[in-house]
C-alpha cells in the first residue's frame, strides 16, 4: 500500500512538472530531478539496503517499473517538444507560393519551322526521305528537266530571279525531283519530300517574293492519281484537321500529266461557304499530278516501267490557317510579340 | 478569253436551260477555270420610249423637261443630254431601275419632278472604248424601228452573256469560238455546226502577180490571198455586238472582219493595203536596231531575234505581234492582201514580252493548227464578199512546211485505269473520246485514237488519260496510299536539334528574307567574299543574297526597337551565299543576337558578353564539341567591338565569330554570334561513352590568385592543369573579383580544384603536396600571389 501511494505521488508530481516544460533543456533538468544522482527515484533505490532481504526483490521490481513509467513519460514529452519545435521552425519558413517562379529565358520555334517539322514527321513515318536542294539552282534543273524548255509559256507564271543565264533562285522546290532521280544511279523506286525557301518576282499585296514550299515525289511501279489523292488527304488532315476533304480539279502543269489543282475543305467555314472560299466551300491549295513521262525520262527513269506522282504546295498559307495568322507579312517580319507566342508545345 | 454565249450559240445548239452560269461551272469541272461570268449589260427596268414632248427646263440653261411615252404610261423626265429632242426613241430607265453605277429614283430636279432617266450607252456599263464620241457625249438614240415598250438591250443586240476564262497555257485551241464549241460540245454531247466559207473567185490567179518569200525558219506557214474593191463602212450589228462582247473595239467592216475571224478560228490575220506593197511579202528575221512604226504609231526598235514582214527593203510589220502603220487599212483602201500565217511560238513570245502583248501574239505563243490557217482565209473571203462588197481574186499564195497529219495514239484500258487509280468502264472511255470528236478504233484491250490537229496539246498517251480523267470526273477517284516496300525515312536531325537547342536556351527563332541590300552584304566579314546579285531585283532592298545572317537579325532588332521592344534574344538558321572561283556556293549558317536585359524573378540582368558566350558553349557542348573549341582574338570585322569579340576556333579552324557590336557601328549594347554550321559539322563527334566513376572519395580545395588584369583566366587554368598532374580531375573558376579590396590593376580569380585517385583513397598529405606545388608554380609563372595567404 505504501508503495502504491509513493508511486502515485511521484507520478502525479511528474505529470504536473511536465505541464510546465517548454524546451529540451527544461526536460533534461526534469529528467535529472527524477533520475539523476540525487533524483527522486535514485533516492528511493538507496532505501533498498534498509529493507529486509526477502522484500528486496519485490521492491526492486517496483522501482524498476516506476523508473520505466517515468522514462516513458519523459520520452513522450520529448517527442511532443520535438514536434512542436519542428512545427515552429516550419512555420517560420512559410513563403508566399503565389509569387512568380524563377524561370529560364524563354525561346521559341518559328511557325514555318513547326509546320515543316510536322509535315516531315508525317512523311518520314511513311518512309519518305527529307532532302534539301540548293536555293541557287540551274535553269536546267528548275525548268528544262521539268519539261519546261526555254520559251515555254508556263515559264511566265513563275517570274524568276535570274543570277546569270544559267543560274537562278529556285522558283519552286521541284528541282529536288530532278536532283533525287539523277542521284539515284540504280534508278530504283523512291519517295522524297523537300521543304524549302523559293523565290518569285511577285509583288502584289498577298504574295511575298520569298515563301516556303513542300515538294513531294513518289516514283514506283503502278503509282496512280488515286495514290496521290490518298497521300494528300493525309497531308491535309494532318495540318487542317480530320474533317478536311480533298478535291481534285483537272489543270495543266508541264511537269505532270494528268495534272490537277487540289482544293481542300475551306478552313474558315468548314465547307459551308464564306467570303474566304467565295461561297464555294473549297480553297485551292496546291498543284499536283502524275509525273510527266518526259520528266522521268530526262532523269533516267523508264516511263514504261515506272510512274510517279508529285505535289508542291506553298505552305505559308497552312501556317496562317493553323495559327490564325491574318497577314502573311507577319511570317517574315519577326515581331518579337508575334514570335514569343510560339514558345509552347502545340496540341497534337 | 472572253466567251460570248451568243457567239458560242452561233456554232453550238445548246438547250436554253443550260445557263451561262452552268457552262462556267461545268467548264471549271473539266479544268477550264473562269475569272468572271455575267451578263454583258447588268441593268434592270429598261424600256424603249419615245420623246413626245421636249421643253427647256424653266430654271436651267441646259436641262430639258421631256415627256416620254413608254407604252404603258407617259413619264415626265428631266434630261441633261444635249442631243435630246422631240420624236426620238430612247432607252428609259424607270424608277427602281438598277444600273451599274446608280439606282434610279423618282426625284425633283430644280423644282421639276423627274420620273426616270434617259440613258447613254456607257451608263448601262458598256466600256467607253467601244463607243462613238456621240454615244459618250449624249444619250443613245435608237432607230425608228425600235418598238416603244420593248426591251432596248435586246433591240441593241446587247442581250449577251460573257464568261471570262483563265485558260491554262496548253489550251491555245480554246482561244477560239470553234475550240470552245468542241470543248463545250463534248460536255453536252452536241456537234459543232459548220462554218460558212463559200465565195466567188474572180480574175487572174494571184500567184502570177504576187510573191511570198520566206527567209527564216521561224515561219513554217504563210498564206496570202488578195481581195479587191472593198467598200469600207460600218460593220453589220452581229459582228459589232460579238466583238464588243469579246472585248474588241469595232472599227470598220474590214478591220472588224479580221478580228471576228480570229475570234472564230483562233487564227490571227493581218490585212495589208495591197497598193502599198511591191507585189511581194518577205518574211525574215529583223536586223539589229531595225526601226518600225507599228499601227499604234509607236516607233519600235527591233532585235535580231524578231520576225518581220517586209516589202522591198523595208519592214512593214512585226510578225505575230502588230502590223506596221505604213501598210494599214485606211478609209481609202481598195485592195487587200490577207495574211494567214504561223510563226515560231517561242520567238513571238520573246518579242511580245519585250514589245507588246496583243490578242494575236497571245494566240501565236500558244501554237496554232495549220488547218485553221486555211479555214480562216476562206471565212474572211466569205465575210468580205458579203459585208464589204469585195471581189475575191482567184488563187492563194502558199508557203507551207507544216505537217497536218492527225496524231495516232495507241493506249490500253489497263494503262488508263492504272494511272488514274480508277476503273473507268470501257464504253465510257470510248464515249469520252467520241464526244471530243476524236476517232476511236477499238482493239482487244486497247484503243487507237486519232486526235484532230486542232488539239495541239495532245501528243502522248498520258494526255489522253487526262482527257478521260477530266471528263469522267476526278471527283470519282477514291484516295489510296502507294503500295511500296517498307523502309525507314531519313531526315537531318542535327539541323532540327540545333534550332530546338537555341530555342531552349531562350532565343526566338526568326525567318527573314534571303535577299538583302547590297550595302549590307560585306558586314561581319574581314575578307569580304564575292557576292551574288540577282539580275533584276524588285527593289534595291532585296537585291543581293546574304552571306552573313547578322544583317537580317540587325534589321529585326531595329524593327522591334522602333516598336518599344528593347529586350531581344533571337536567332536564325539558313543558307549563306557567295561565289568562289566562278562557282556559286551556299552553306548552312546560324546567327544569334541578344540585347537589352532579362529578368530572373526579381533580379534584372543586363545581357553581356558572357551571356552570348554561354549560349555558344551550351550549344557546342550539346552538339558534342566539349573542350574542342576556343575563342581567339584575331583580326575582327570593323562591325565588332575590338576588345569584346573573338573568333570561334574549332580544331584549329575558324568557324565563326562572337562578341559585342562596335559602338561606332551600332550604339546599343548588342551581342551576337554567328557560326558556319557547315564548317562545324565537318568535325565528327564521338558517340556518348560513359566514363568510369571513381570508387574513392574526392578531395576539394579552393584557392584564389590575385593577378594582373591582363592575364586571361585560361592561362592560369592551363598552368594549374599542367602543375596538378593526373590526380587533379577538375578545375572550376568560381569567382572573378575586381574592386576595392585589391589593387586596381589586379583581379582575383578563385578556383575550385577536385582531386581524385581511381586506385585508392587520397590522403590529405598527398593532396596538400600537389596543392602547394600548384600554388608555387602559378605564383612563379604569373608573378602573383594567393589571396589572403
Amino acid at each position: 500500500m505504501e508503495k502504491d501511494i509513493q508511486r502515485k505521488d511521484i507520478i502525479e508530481k511528474l505529470d504536473s512538472d511536465l505541464t510546465v516544460i517548454k524546451t529540451k533543456n527544461d526536460l533534461a533538468s526534469l529528467k535529472a530531478l527524477y533520475l539523476g544522482k540525487t533524483g527522486v527515484i535514485t533516492n528511493l533505490s538507496s532505501k533498498m539496503k534498509e529493507l529486509d532481504p526477502s522484500d528486496r526483490k519485490e521492491y526492486g521490481k517496483f522501482l524498476n517499473e516506476l523508473k520505466m513509467e517515468v522514462l516513458e513519460k519523459l520520452e513522450t514529452a520529448s517527442k511532443e517538444i520535438e514536434s512542436r519545435e519542428l512545427e515552429e521552425k516550419l512555420n517560420k519558413e512559410k513563403i508566399d507560393i503565389t509569387l512568380p517562379g524563377r524561370k529560364h529565358l524563354k525561346g521559341s520555334i518559328h511557325p514555318m519551322t513547326r509546320i515543316i517539322e510536322e509535315l516531315e514527321d508525317l512523311f518520314v513515318s511513311m518512309g519518305y526521305d527529307v532532302i534539301s536542294g540548293p536555293e541557287v539552282e540551274t535553269d536546267m534543273n528548275c525548268f528544262t528537266k521539268l519539261n519546261l524548255p526555254v520559251g515555254h509559256p508556263a515559264r511566265d507564271s513563275q517570274d524568276t530571279f535570274y543570277i546569270d543565264n544559267d543560274y537562278l533562285l529556285r522558283s519552286h522546290t521541284s528541282p529536288a525531283q530532278v536532283r533525287t532521280m539523277e542521284a539515284n544511279t540504280l534508278k530504283e523506286p523512291l519517295r522524297i519530300v523537300c521543304p524549302g525557301k523559293v523565290y518569285r518576282r511577285d509583288d502584289d499585296a498577298t504574295h511575298s517574293h520569298q515563301f516556303m514550299q513542300f515538294e513531294g515525289l513518289v516514283v514506283g511501279e503502278n503509282i496512280s492519281l488515286a495514290d496521290l489523292k490518298g497521300t494528300l488527304e493525309l497531308f491535309a488532315k494532318k495540318l487542317l484537321g480530320e474533317k478536311t476533304n480533298v478535291r481534285f480539279r483537272p489543270s495543266y502543269f508541264p511537269f505532270t500529266e494528268p495534272s490537277c489543282e487540289v482544293d481542300v475543305t475551306c478552313f474558315k467555314c468548314g465547307g459551308k461557304g464564306c467570303s474566304l472560299c467565295k461561297q464555294t466551300g473549297w480553297i485551292e491549295v496546291l498543284g499536283a499530278g502524275v509525273v510527266h513521262p518526259n520528266v522521268l525520262r530526262m532523269s533516267g527513269y523508264d516511263p514504261e516501267k515506272y510512274t510517279g506522282f508529285a505535289f508542291g504546295p506553298g505552305i505559308d498559307r497552312f501556317a496562317m490557317f493553323k495559327y490564325g495568322i491574318t497577314d502573311i507579312r507577319q511570317i517574315y517580319t519577326n515581331d518579337i510579340r508575334f514570335l514569343e507566342q510560339f514558345d509552347r508545345k502545340d496540341v497534337e | 478569253m472572253k466567251l460570248s454565249t451568243k457567239f458560242l450559240r452561233d456554232y453550238l445548239d445548246i438547250p436554253k436551260d443550260i445557263t451561262y452560269e452552268k457552262i462556267a461551272s461545268d467548264m471549271t469541272r473539266i479544268g477550264n477555270e473562269y475569272d468572271s461570268a455575267s451578263k454583258l449589260i447588268n441593268a434592270t427596268d429598261l424600256v424603249i420610249g419615245e420623246v413626245i414632248d421636249c421643253k427647256m427646263h424653266p430654271d436651267s440653261d441646259h436641262l430639258h423637261v421631256t415627256i416620254v411615252d413608254i407604252g404603258t404610261e407617259k413619264l415626265q423626265i428631266v434630261c441633261g443630254a444635249p442631243n435630246v429632242s422631240k420624236g426620238i426613241k430612247v432607252i428609259v430607265a424607270k424608277p427602281g431601275a438598277v444600273l451599274p453605277e446608280i439606282t434610279i429614283k423618282k426625284t425633283v430636279i430644280r423644282g421639276v419632278e423627274s420620273n426616270g432617266m434617259l440613258c447613254a450607252l456607257f451608263e448601262l456599263g458598256l466600256d467607253k472604248k467601244y463607243l462613238h464620241e456621240s454615244d459618250i457625249n449624249g444619250i443613245c438614240i435608237l432607230g425608228d424601228d425600235a418598238k416603244v415598250g420593248c426591251d432596248p438591250i435586246k433591240y441593241l443586240g446587247l442581250d449577251d452573256e460573257v464568261i471570262d476564262f483563265e485558260l491554262t497555257s496548253n489550251r491555245g485551241d480554246l482561244l477560239s469560238i470553234l475550240g470552245m464549241s468542241y470543248e463545250i460540245g463534248a460536255l453536252y454531247n452536241k456537234n459543232v455546226k459548220p462554218m460558212e466559207t463559200s465565195y466567188q473567185e474572180m480574175g487572174d490567179d494571184i500567184n502570177s502577180s504576187f510573191q511570198v518569200k520566206v527567209k527564216t525558219p521561224d515561219c513554217p506557214l504563210f498564206l496570202a490571198k488578195k481581195v479587191n474593191n472593198v467598200e469600207i463602212k460600218e460593220s453589220p450589228d452581229f459582228i459589232k455586238e460579238r466583238l464588243i462582247a469579246s472585248g474588241i473595239r469595232p472599227i470598220n467592216n474590214v478591220v472588224d472582219i479580221s478580228n471576228f475571224v480570229m475570234l472564230e478560228t483562233g487564227q490571227p490575220l493581218h490585212f495589208y493595203d495591197a497598193d502599198t506593197l511591191n507585189n511581194e511579202l518577205i518574211v525574215r528575221n529583223s536586223k539589229k536596231d531595225e526601226k518600225l512604226v507599228t499601227l499604234d504609231k509607236n516607233e519600235r526598235t527591233l532585235s535580231s531575234d524578231d520576225i518581220v514582214i517586209a516589202t522591198g527593203n523595208k519592214a512593214i510589220g512585226l510578225a505575230g505581234v502588230m502590223g506596221g502603220l505604213e501598210t494599214e487599212i485606211t478609209e481609202q483602201t481598195k485592195n487587200i492582201i490577207i495574211e494567214s500565217a504561223i510563226f515560231d511560238s517561242i520567238k513571238i513570245r520573246m518579242t511580245s514580252k519585250r514589245i507588246l502583248r496583243s490578242e494575236a501574239s497571245n494566240r501565236f505563243e500558244k501554237g496554232l493548227d495549220p488547218k485553221r490557217s486555211y479555214l480562216a482565209i476562206e471565212r474572211c473571203c466569205n465575210l468580205l464578199e458579203k459585208y464589204a462588197n469585195a471581189t475575191i481574186q482567184t488563187g492563194l499564195v502558199v508557203y507551207d512546211k507544216t505537217k497536218k497529219d492527225d496524231k495516232i495514239i495507241d493506249i490500253t484500258f489497263d494503262k488508263i485505269n492504272k494511272v488514274l487509280g480508277l476503273i473507268v468502264p470501257r464504253e465510257e472511255v470510248i464515249n469520252i473520246f467520241k464526244k471530243l470528236q476524236f476517232q476511236v478504233e477499238e482493239k482487244k484491250d486497247a484503243l487507237r485514237v486519232t486526235v484532230p490537229s486542232r488539239r495541239i496539246d495532245i501528243s502522248i498517251k498520258e494526255d489522253l488519260i487526262e482527257e478521260v480523267g477530266r471528263f469522267y470526273g476526278l471527283e470519282n477517284i477514291i484516295g489510296t496510299l502507294p503500295t511500296v516496300p517498307l523502309k525507314p525515312g531519313k531526315f537531318n536531325k542535327t539541323y532540327r536539334e540545333i534550332k530546338h537547342k537555341m530555342a531552349s536556351l531562350g532565343l526566338n527563332e526568326c525567318l527573314s528574307y534571303t535577299l538583302i541590300k547590297e550595302s549590307e552584304f560585306p558586314y561581319f566579314q574581314v575578307n569580304v567574299k564575292e557576292k551574288i546579285k540577282v539580275l533584276s531585283p524588285m527593289t534595291e532592298e532585296h537585291s543581293t543574297l546574304r552571306y552573313s545572317l547578322l544583317p537580317s537579325l540587325l534589321n529585326i532588332y531595329d524593327y522591334n526597337k522602333a516598336r518599344g521592344i528593347n529586350d531581344i534574344h533571337i536567332f536564325e538558321m539558313g543558307n549563306g551565299f557567295y561565289q568562289e572561283n566562278g562557282e556559286y556556293k551556299e552553306e548552312m549558317r546560324l546567327a544569334a543576337l541578344i540585347a537589352g536585359e532579362y529578368k530572373n524573378q526579381f533580379t534584372t540582368f543586363k545581357f553581356n558578353f558572357y551571356d552570348i558566350k554561354g549560349i555558344l558553349e551550351d550549344l557546342l557542348d550539346y552538339l558534342g564539341y566539349h573542350d574542342r573549341y576556343q575563342l581567339e582574338v584575331g583580326t575582327m570585322p570593323k562591325e565588332m567591338h575590338p576588345y569584346q569579340s573573338a573568333n570561334i576556333i574549332l580544331n584549329g579552324r575558324e568557324i565563326g565569330l562572337i562578341g559585342k557590336l562596335n559602338p561606332s557601328f551600332k550604339k546599343d549594347d548588342i551581342y551576337v554570334l554567328e557560326i558556319s554550321i557547315k564548317a562545324l559539322l565537318e568535325n565528327k563527334c564521338k558517340g556518348i561513352q560513359v566514363a568510369e566513376i571513381s570508387k574513392y572519395p574526392s578531395i576539394l580545395k579552393d584557392v584564389a590568385f590575385v593577378v594582373s588584369k591582363d592575364i586571361p583566366a585560361n592561362l592560369l587554368v592551363k598552368e594549374i592543369k599542367r602543375s596538378g598532374g593526373k590526380l587533379l580531375k577538375e578545375i572550376e573558376i568560381f569567382d572573378n573579383y575586381e574592386g576595392e579590396k585589391i589593387d586596381s590593376d589586379k583581379k582575383s580569380l578563385a578556383f575550385k580544384l577536385t582531386f581524385n585517385d581511381f586506385k585508392k583513397t587520397l590522403t590529405d598529405d598527398e593532396v596538400m603536396t600537389i596543392f602547394n606545388k600548384i600554388i608555387t608554380d602559378v605564383e612563379n609563372k604569373f608573378k602573383c600571389q594567393v589571396r589572403d595567404k
